[in-house]
């Protein structure tokens, strides 16, 4: 009863979306304002529906009813009712229903705060909304509904996949889908302008907090899922470059230069129809993720749903909303005229290099992703595109990029005295210099060039993005930061940190794979491992056997890993559950690899430097976003006139801008 | 103004390879044995160290080799599944019992019943060098002409016998159960 109760609120969810769709959009274009008006209630009567729908599908979940397809498909009595929870969003039907309740919830927000925009402009940003919404809900009822019966209900279910069984990777979902679905406003802050055929400054300060917080949640999903397929892949590594991992980057990568563009066209009023253009993409790339990873067209290490039919309506959808919008684009976009210039040496000139770094970064992803699909559709054959080309196209545009960051981050707008900057970076530039050359050889004793040059660069953004900081704080230096000001050095400072991480961690890690037989001992990366047996061991829903390593640095022992290979009873898949010892400085993964025989194990040991500043990077950088957002001006609305004066004040009398 | 239209036609043109991207066979990488005549061999019988068996027993058949072992857990997870095979799909499943203690091995075969025609003895491992073996469970479908027609890493489960293995038995024999090839019995 419940999940008909839940198949019910969808339809009438859907019936409200396509309402929202319909009638504010044509009520903007004909100035009828009743129509207009429905914009706000249909968007509220969405969410309720929606958030029912995934109410009675997580009840199903919760009180094991395996009548229902999808439960029986992706739950077992046996499972943690944690995972039961989580099994909402593990499948394919269920990621959509929470696709589209994530929807309804942003969409709630923008009719909340559109308030003070004006009627027109709110309205059209809804309708379009609602386009998007009707379409993915239309997707889910027509070709996956998540309530389906099953004739007969088996006794018990079928497990959730054991790849997915793990703290990280019931945030990991939900993180980057509030994340994707959230750059949907933006797409259509975008269409919404273009429709009007006018893109003011209030519209950039407007839209600028709808990416940066989608933007925060897509970096913490990101990164949330590196660490997942980095300790449970068991692999050791943390990012593959594989097709659903480049899904979430893309998106990442264009939102990041939108974020950037906007803050131009906030205060410059330039950039207009690029920004517009990157709003589109980014939301477009974010739906063409959902179509690689749930059609089928790309294999990939963690491709959990194929399906062409399914394919196919995606498809249709991403030609649809992307599709039309950039056709609206190619008619509109000549009507948006900037509004003044700029020198060589100013911040908009810093602010475009890293739009076209950024761009041409995402472009080299998504033609790597795409590529083996363009080759085999030309009847070239099946190859696949690895590692190698990702790491040296993406370092390319990025070695500039974030060189050029330490001093975008100090340049002011329109034009800066080359004098002022020089007088500033000088020391953190030699500093960056001489301690990247110099540490990383009293430290370990090796280096190359492309190990100093990502050292250097990454202790340059950090200094770079400290130097305001610490001058407040230790109270000199004039007018204090403003909260955006502070979320644009901190997020700066996360790159920095995440670059260093990067850098030493795939120069400087040790990596062994071993056989080894019990009372074996060996050395990696300047510990001693001694094996000490293995065990059988019963998890509520696996068997495992379950190694024991000791390891000892300098004849001490620093702890005691125990990895284990687990096979789950119902899906029977074997599963490597890698065995880590993380902290600040290093981690020392080891992982349980195949029996060899006898008691000999395949065993896989690294020991990573400073990779923890991966994920700190990561955080740090989506700290800095959160401080960005919350900045005062996207609460006053409209600005006040005054504060609108102060940003037009020449850069040399306010050398440190927000951006 | 024609650069306005340039991100739509960029797009248009991605949109039409997606979509012949989705009737695309979506590619794999074969094990280098697939497609190879099947090593041969011959190994005291696990039940009968006196007598031999090895693949002049399966000659002209469609069969499995399938490699276990007691002290792999997804040995003993695959294990009642190849039970039900050997009863039902009329394809006869030999073992090769690797780097294996006999009692144990026999034990084993007792408790949980035992899926093979036979099972050679492979106490040296010499014979999984050959087969490429590189961890238990693994599965080898050869065919009458003694090639490897497919190998599957890993517990074997219904649904990866009816997906990998079904097609290519009916594609070898024609129909189901796979009778035996001529001069056979």
């Amino acid at each position: 009863m419940i999940p008909e109760f839940g198949h019910f609120a969808l339809i009438l969810a859907l019936c409200l979306a396509l309402a929202q769709a319909v009638l504010p959009l044509a009520g903007a274009a004909r100035g009828n304002a009743h129509w207009m008006a429905l914009a706000r209630p249909a968007a509220a009567g969405q969410f309720v529906f929606c958030a029912t729908a995934f109410a009675a599908l997580a009840y199903a979940f919760l009180t094991d009813d395996f009548s229902v397809r999808f439960v029986a498909l992706n739950s077992n009595t046996a499972l943690p009712a944690f995972y039961k929870f989580a099994a909402v969003w593990g499948g394919h039907e269920g990621s959509l229903l929470f696709w589209s309740t994530v929807l309804a919830i942003w969409t709630l927000a923008v009719a909340w705060t559109g308030r003070a925009q004006p009627q027109e402009f709110s309205s059209r940003v809804l309708g379009v909304l609602g386009i998007v919404s009707a379409g993915v809900l239309l997707f889910t009822l027509l070709t996956s509904n998540p309530f389906d019966r099953l004739a007969a209900a088996p006794v018990d279910g079928n497990d959730l996949n054991p790849l997915l069984q793990d703290p990280a990777m019931v945030l990991h979902p939900p993180m980057l889908y509030i994340g994707y679905v959230g750059l949907a406003v933006p797409f259509a802050f975008a269409v919404a302008a273009l429709l009007a055929g006018q893109l003011t400054k209030d519209w950039a300060r407007w839209t600028r907090p709808w990416v940066s917080g989608p933007w925060i949640f897509l970096t913490l999903g990101i990164a949330l899922g590196s660490w997942w397929a980095y300790y449970e892949l068991g692999w050791g590594g943390w990012w593959f470059w594989d097709p659903v991992e480049n899904a979430s980057f893309m998106p990442w990568l264009v939102a990041t230069a939108l974020m950037h563009s906007l803050a131009v066209t906030e205060r410059r009023g330039l950039f207009k129809s690029w920004t517009i253009l990157l709003a589109i993409a980014a939301f477009s790339l974010s739906f063409l993720g959902t179509f690689l990873t749930r059609s089928g067209v790309l294999i990939s290490v963690h491709a959990f749903a194929a399906d062409p039919a399914r394919g196919l309506f995606i498809l249709m959808l991403l030609a649809l909303i992307s599709g039309g919008a950039l056709a609206l684009y190619a008619a509109k976009a000549k009507d948006l005229t900037a509004d003044g210039g700029f020198r060589l040496l100013s911040r908009e000139s810093f602010l475009l290099a890293n739009n076209i770094l950024l761009t041409i970064a995402a472009a080299a992803v998504l033609f790597g992703t795409i590529y083996p699909l363009f080759l085999d559709a030309l009847g070239f054959g099946q190859i696949s595109v690895g590692p190698p080309y990702f790491n040296t196209m993406f370092l390319v545009p990025m070695l500039p990029l974030a060189a050029l960051l330490g001093i975008g981050m100090h340049a002011a707008w329109r034009n800066t005295p080359r004098h002022l900057l020089l007088d500033k970076l000088k020391w953190p530039a030699i500093f960056a210099a001489a301690a990247g050359v110099v540490v990383p050889w009293l430290v370990f004793g090796t280096t190359s060039v492309l190990t100093v040059l990502g050292i250097v660069i990454a202790l340059w953004i950090v200094v770079t993005a400290l130097i305001e900081p610490v001058r407040k704080l230790v109270g000199r230096g004039g007018a204090p930061l403003t909260r955006a000001q502070w979320g644009m050095f901190v997020a700066h400072l996360g790159v920095g940190l995440f670059i260093l991480g990067a850098t030493v961690t795939s120069a400087y890690d040790a990596e062994l794979d071993h056989a080894a037989t019990p009372g074996e001992q060996w050395e990696a990366g300047g510990y001693e491992f001694t094996f000490v047996g293995t065990r059988n061991v019963e998890g509520p829903n696996y068997t495992a056997v379950e190694g024991e390593f000791e390891v000892r640095r300098n004849g001490e022992l620093v702890t005691v890993m125990r990895p284990q290979q687990r096979v789950y009873r119902v899906q029977q898949s074997p599963m490597t559950e890698a065995a880590i010892d993380a902290a600040l400085h290093r981690d020392v993964f080891v992982a349980l690899g195949q029996s060899l025989g006898g008691d000999a194990w395949s065993v896989r040991v690294r020991v990573k430097p400073l990779i923890s500043l991966l994920w700190l990077g990561a955080v740090v950088m989506a700290f800095g976003g959160l401080l960005g957002v919350t900045d005062r001006r996207y609460r006053s609305q409209p600005a006040p006139r005054a504060e609108r004066i102060e940003a037009e004040v020449p850069a040399a009398a306010r050398p440190v801008e927000g951006s | 103004m024609w650069r306005y239209v340039i991100p739509v036609a960029v797009f248009a043109v991605l949109a039409v390879f997606l979509y012949r991207g989705l009737y695309l066979n979506p590619g794999y990488i074969p094990s280098p044995l697939v497609g190879k005549p099947a090593p041969e061999f011959s190994l005291p019988d696990l039940e009968n160290l006196d007598r031999q068996v090895g693949s002049r027993d399966y000659e002209g058949q469609v069969a499995l080799l399938n490699v276990w072992a007691t002290w792999c857990v997804g040995c003993r997870q695959e294990h009642p599944f190849l039970v039900e095979l050997a009863r039902s799909s009329g394809v006869p499943i030999y073992g090769l019992n690797w780097k294996d203690d006999r009692d144990k091995a026999l034990e084993w075969l007792d408790t949980l019943g035992d899926p093979y025609v036979a099972s050679a003895f492979d106490v040296e491992g010499d014979v999984a060098i050959d087969w490429g073996v590189y961890g238990a469970p693994e599965t080898f479908l050869i065919g009458r002409d003694g090639t490897i027609l497919h190998k599957h890493i890993a517990p074997l489960t219904p649904e990866i016998w009816r997906r990998d293995f079904l097609p290519k038995i009916a594609e070898e024999c024609g129909s189901l159960p796979c009778p035996l090839a001529e001069g056979e019995e």
